[in-house]
């Protein structure tokens, strides 16, 4: 037994000492140094007398996926002036403690010393507008100095969701992420008879249709979705009204109404798994002993989390698609049910994540902003750049258009697809005036609601009531319908 | 109350450095604790959060949030939640624990390895609250390993976080896991502490293990029965990682494993001062009741004037 | 006979709670080795084979320090630990050994204060740092601890049992001063009761979130649980739940250590501050 122990205690050691070691050697890459010279060119700035710029350039951030393309397209290209230190602050996302940190500082922003003042800050869709409806953000025209030209490129979605009841538009992303409907080929070719994506787009192209397919595809032993907000961002997306009226009384739109009764009846006519997102068993679905028709994703998940999920073996270490193909052949073909999914639009457009970047009144380092938000939003070089290494879609029209009729972009995850084509349809139809500062807390709060009512452990009313209780209990100030 | 009679001592002239040796905490306590603590009382009589980045108030309403507390929200359903599952930890912790600590002890019959058992109960009190409600997340979800296990058994598979019973279920066991092994060693330490002749006489009197345990043992670790209690319940009122982490702070099904502190911490997220700070005077008043009337049931004098006859056995008992 | 049934009896009940404790970590351990895909496709008993490239991952994410996280928790960890204990013991012997007006005051309130739940507090504790210029400084983290009532209470009963006033009043006449009193005398006799509350601030605050995240701002003064969330809640993109268990063994790594190398001492000292009748 002490023997035992004390193996146990030295392995244990010997872990933790081999941890602090790898951990203290350089291990952090460093970024690619350009071999052109960048296109803004800050040295004819700096030497300009009345430009004055702060010293230490705050940027906060729930998480780090910003921080990591800053450092390779901006700060790697030696696009900090010198003597500016960049700054990141990453509060993480759980329990809006970045909301509930960044609101404390806007708060001080005035009393705080100019370097520590917040100069640019991420915000995500469902509460931008908490913050670009106040004064703590900046008109990126009026105050930051883009013009209307530079971001002429970007999708209109992803200013609408940034432009304050006065119609300045506060905030800009690099990022597009409409939505598409991932189908198994193989399932969609024993329930329709074929598995071409223009066939099963009409075959799924109305919510009615896409009840028909349900039926269909439960008659044959599969399940149509996977949980129960899958579709939830396909009917919220496209509401009619806000959230909230000027009274500040909830309303839950017709839409919403549409999603609770249609939910319910593939729950209850078992046409989904009765899952939720994220879940384990949500993630299993997505492979290779899943039987479910498809899912609804936007473009980060398909290369990323769908991807990963369809596998058998993962992915060895170090191997991606544009990095040796060779390899990455290898390491997909036959693996899990690669290649067995393609994309869609579904019945109807909607989006799904992405990040803005809001500049924060009393910056010392405006300058310095504007150009990160050039560079960073809206050139085209870069962003095309950014799509190439990270797959991701990237917020300018000209440049995903060009990668559309790319025909080098097939995707052999979706078995030949080009998905940036699909994306680029469904961007364009995504209409996102209708969004309010409360969106996220609904949007959580009605989905846990509702998912005690489509289990069947409540009835609709109780349910209902639940979900008032949890939104008024995040939002004070809103009220019940009468 | 005074035992300034009591001459060996001559307490009286040392007085001052009781107060001395008590500045520290009090100082810290007030400045890191008490100050908060009346600030928030003082809120709980105004109506001040945060719409957004605008802050609404501070308008004094008098009892306005009591009241809205009281009889608009469902804060006796999270009490009730709250001992619910308390209660259904709590029941086996004692049982449980009683029993390990009565073998443990017992002489006759004499178990192997006991060191090692104890190492390995006592575990799961060591590891982080909400890692714990996260590896049994993954345990217990729809797919995971008890449900396969359950499913290779033949069983029917069941959806542990979709069923009221399942959840309070579930962060009940993980309040048990947590707790049992602490328990045990305190119990046997007290029926360690019991004078050996006792149980003796015990035996030639010609009582059963049973009557013994009953007659000689449960009265001899009352006052540790006691702190369990106690330090158990004030625990379980402050229910709120596990279940946290558990149900991602929903408290689902149907709130229904919604405790009290995550009902504050609900308001305390959206900064609603106001009802906040009335949920934590409610929770205090509350608490201070429980623990007073437990104490005053259980031990017939408080600790300290006790401690005067304890000291006197200390010291005899010196070993 | 009877007794050997009764004795295999209580051995399946002990091996069957031995199994229920172990088991998560087995899990833990388990999904250390595994990678994100795979953990998310369900549990498996089998050990992967991705330990190293997660280690490797944790390691070198760039925005997730840590050894300073270690270093921070070290150091927060440890000064709860002595602060803790030292001044209960101070506290308790003020209660315990003298005689004055307001003990009884001071002894109810202590006890009244126990009760209180510290997410009571939490919200104007963070507006009051915030107007002391504490926020984002490890010092909320560690100086509250001074004042420790259930610490407290634990050492005044350990000392109601083992601490006789003879040994005071003896090194009195010898002309001790109080503080020598207490720092030679008591201190020394209190040591097992010590340990064992050392150790247990030390874990409790080693495993603290709650505080901590209201508290902390900057990467370099995050501590280990922080970190741990920050990794749980970072989005899809970089959501890898591999990693997550990777820091979680980590974080937990010190505190097997110490308990494997002390089980023992804890096991024993648990007990010792309970009140002996």
């Amino acid at each position: 037994m002490k023997k035992f122990k004390r193996f146990i205690a030295i392995t244990l050691i010997f872990v933790m000492t081999l941890s602090m070691i790898a951990c203290t050697s350089p291990t952090a890459e460093e970024p690619e140094q350009p071999e052109e010279p960048a296109e803004e060119t800050p040295a004819t700035e700096a030497p300009e007398p009345e430009v004055k710029e702060g010293k230490v350039l705050n940027i906060w951030g729930w998480n780090n996926e910003f921080q990591g393309l800053f450092n390779n397209y901006f700060e790697g290209k030696g696009l900090v002036p010198e003597g500016v230190e960049v700054k990141f602050t990453i509060v993480p996302n759980k329990d809006n403690a970045y909301q509930n940190a960044l609101d404390e500082a806007l708060l001080n922003q005035e009393k705080a010393p100019d370097d520590e003042k917040i100069d640019l800050f991420l915000v995500e869709a469902d509460y931008a507008l908490k913050y670009v409806d106040t004064d703590y953000t900046l008109d990126i025209i009026k105050d930051v100095g883009l013009t209307a030209d530079d971001i002429s490129g970007q999708y209109k979605y992803t200013q609408e969701i940034v432009t304050d009841s006065k119609g300045a538009i506060k905030g800009t992303s690099w990022q597009a992420t409409p939505g598409l409907f991932a189908y198994r080929r193989s399932i969609a070719k024993d329930v329709l008879g074929t598995d071409d994506p223009e066939a099963v787009q009409e075959a799924l192209s109305t919510w009615d249709k896409f009840y028909e397919v349900a039926e269909k595809a439960h008659a044959k032993g599969y399940k149509m979705l996977s949980g129960f907000d899958d579709s939830y961002r396909t009917f919220s997306n496209n509401v009619s009204a806000p959230w909230v009226d000027e009274n500040n009384t909830i309303i839950i739109d017709d839409n919403i109404y549409k999603w609770i009764e249609q939910t319910k009846a593939f729950t209850d006519n078992g046409y989904n798994n009765k899952t939720s997102l994220w879940d384990d068993q949500w993630a299993a679905d997505q492979g290779p002993a899943g039987k479910v028709f498809g899912f609804f994703y936007s473009t980060w998940g398909i290369n990323f989390t769908l991807l990963g999920n369809a596998l058998e073996t993962p992915l060895p270490e170090g191997v991606s698609a544009t990095g040796d193909p060779e390899a990455y052949r290898a390491a997909t073909e036959g693996n899990g049910i690669f290649g067995d999914y393609a994309v869609c639009y579904g019945p109807q457009n909607y989006y799904w994540g992405g990040s803005w970047l809001c500049a924060a009144a009393g910056s010392d380092n405006i300058e310095l902003v504007r150009e990160i938000m050039k560079t960073m939003t809206c050139d085209k070089e870069t962003l095309t750049t950014i799509t190439k290494d990270t797959q991701d879609f990237t917020n300018n029209i000209e440049a995903m258009e060009a990668l559309a009729a790319d025909d080098s972009f097939a995707s052999a995850f979706l078995g030949g697809q080009n998905h940036i084509k699909l994306f680029l349809g469904s961007a364009k139809g995504i209409d996102m005036s209708n969004i309010s500062p409360y969106d996220q807390g609904m949007n959580e709060e009605i989905q846990t609601a509702f998912r005690d009512y489509f289990n069947g452990t409540v009835d609709y009313d109780t349910a209902l009531n639940n979900f008032y209780t949890a939104v008024i209990e995040k939002y004070p100030e809103l009220k019940r319908p009468e | 109350m005074n035992t300034s009679k009591n001459k060996k001592y001559k307490s009286i002239s040392y007085a001052k450095w009781g107060y001395i040796f008590l500045i520290p905490f009090f100082t810290i306590y007030i400045l890191t604790n008490f100050i908060p603590l009346i600030s928030t009382i003082y809120y709980s009589f105004f109506e001040n959060y945060m719409s957004g980045l605008k802050q609404i108030g501070p308008n004094f309403v008098a009892f306005e949030n009591y009241k809205s507390i009281l009889f608009d929200s469902d804060l006796p359903k999270y009490a009730y939640n709250t001992l619910y599952i308390w209660l259904l930890g709590f029941i086996p912790q004692i049982t449980i624990s009683m029993l390990l600590a009565i073998w443990f002890t017992n002489i006759r019959l004499n178990l192997k390895f006991t060191s090692f058992f104890k190492t390995v109960i006592y575990m799961p009190n060591l590891i982080m609250a909400a890692a714990f409600a996260m590896l049994f997340w993954a345990l217990f979800s729809d797919i995971g390993p008890i449900n396969n296990l359950m499913v290779s058994l033949g069983l029917e598979p069941y959806r542990f976080l979709a069923e009221i019973k399942g959840t309070r279920g579930l962060v009940a066991l993980m309040n048990f896991l947590m707790w049992f092994g602490n328990t045990t060693i305190l119990l046997m330490a007290g029926i360690m502490g019991i004078d050996s002749s006792i149980f003796e006489a015990a035996q030639i009197d010609g009582a059963s293990s049973w009557q013994t345990f009953w007659h000689v043992t449960l009265p001899s670790i009352k006052p540790i029965l006691v702190y369990v209690l106690l330090t158990s319940l004030i625990g379980g009122i402050q229910m709120f990682d596990v279940p946290q982490i558990l149900t991602d702070g929903s408290g689902g099904p149907d709130r229904t494993s919604m405790t009290m502190i995550m009902f504050l911490n609900k308001h305390l997220f959206s900064k609603n001062y106001g009802m906040a700070g009335a949920i934590c005077v409610i929770l205090l008043i509350v608490t201070a009741i429980l623990s007073f009337t437990i104490y005053n049931n259980i031990t017939e004098k408080d600790t300290y004037t006790k401690s005067k006859e304890l000291k006197m056995k200390g010291g005899k008992n010196e070993k | 006979m009877k007794n050997r049934i009764n004795k295999i009896l209580c051995y399946i009940v002990l091996i069957v709670l031995s199994i229920m404790c172990i088991f998560s970590f087995y899990l833990l351990i388990v999904n250390s080795t595994r990678a994100h895909s795979q953990i998310q496709k369900g549990f498996s008993f089998a050990l992967g084979n991705f330990f190293g490239a997660n280690l490797k991952n944790v390691l070198s994410n760039g925005e997730l320090p840590v050894v300073k996280g270690i270093i921070n928790s070290l150091t927060v960890s440890s000064l709860t630990a002595v602060l803790a204990s030292y001044f209960s013991v101070l506290t308790a012997f003020a209660i315990h050994s003298y005689n004055f007006r307001l003990k009884r005051i001071a002894f109810t309130f202590i006890m009244m204060i126990m009760m209180i739940p510290p997410q009571v507090t939490a919200l104007g504790f963070v507006r009051w740092m915030a107007k002391l210029g504490l926020i984002d400084s490890l010092v909320p983290l560690f100086l509250p601890s001074v004042a420790s009532p259930i610490v407290f209470y634990f050492m005044l009963s350990y000392m109601q049992s083992n601490l006789p006033k003879a040994m005071i009043e003896a090194a009195r006449i010898d002309g001790a001063s109080e503080f020598r009193i207490f720092n030679q005398i008591v201190i020394p006799v209190m040591k097992p009761a010590i340990a064992v509350q050392a150790i247990f601030t030390f874990v409790g605050a080693w495993n603290n979130y709650f505080i901590p995240s209201l508290i902390i701002r900057s990467a370099e003064k995050k501590t280990l649980p922080i970190l741990v969330a920050q990794l749980r809640s970072a989005d899809y993109l970089k959501f890898d739940m591999g990693q997550v268990y990777m820091l979680v063994f980590l974080a937990i790594i010190p505190i097997i250590i110490v308990y494997i190398l002390l089980s023992k001492y804890i096991v024993r000292g648990v007990a010792v501050g309970s009140v002996k009748e």
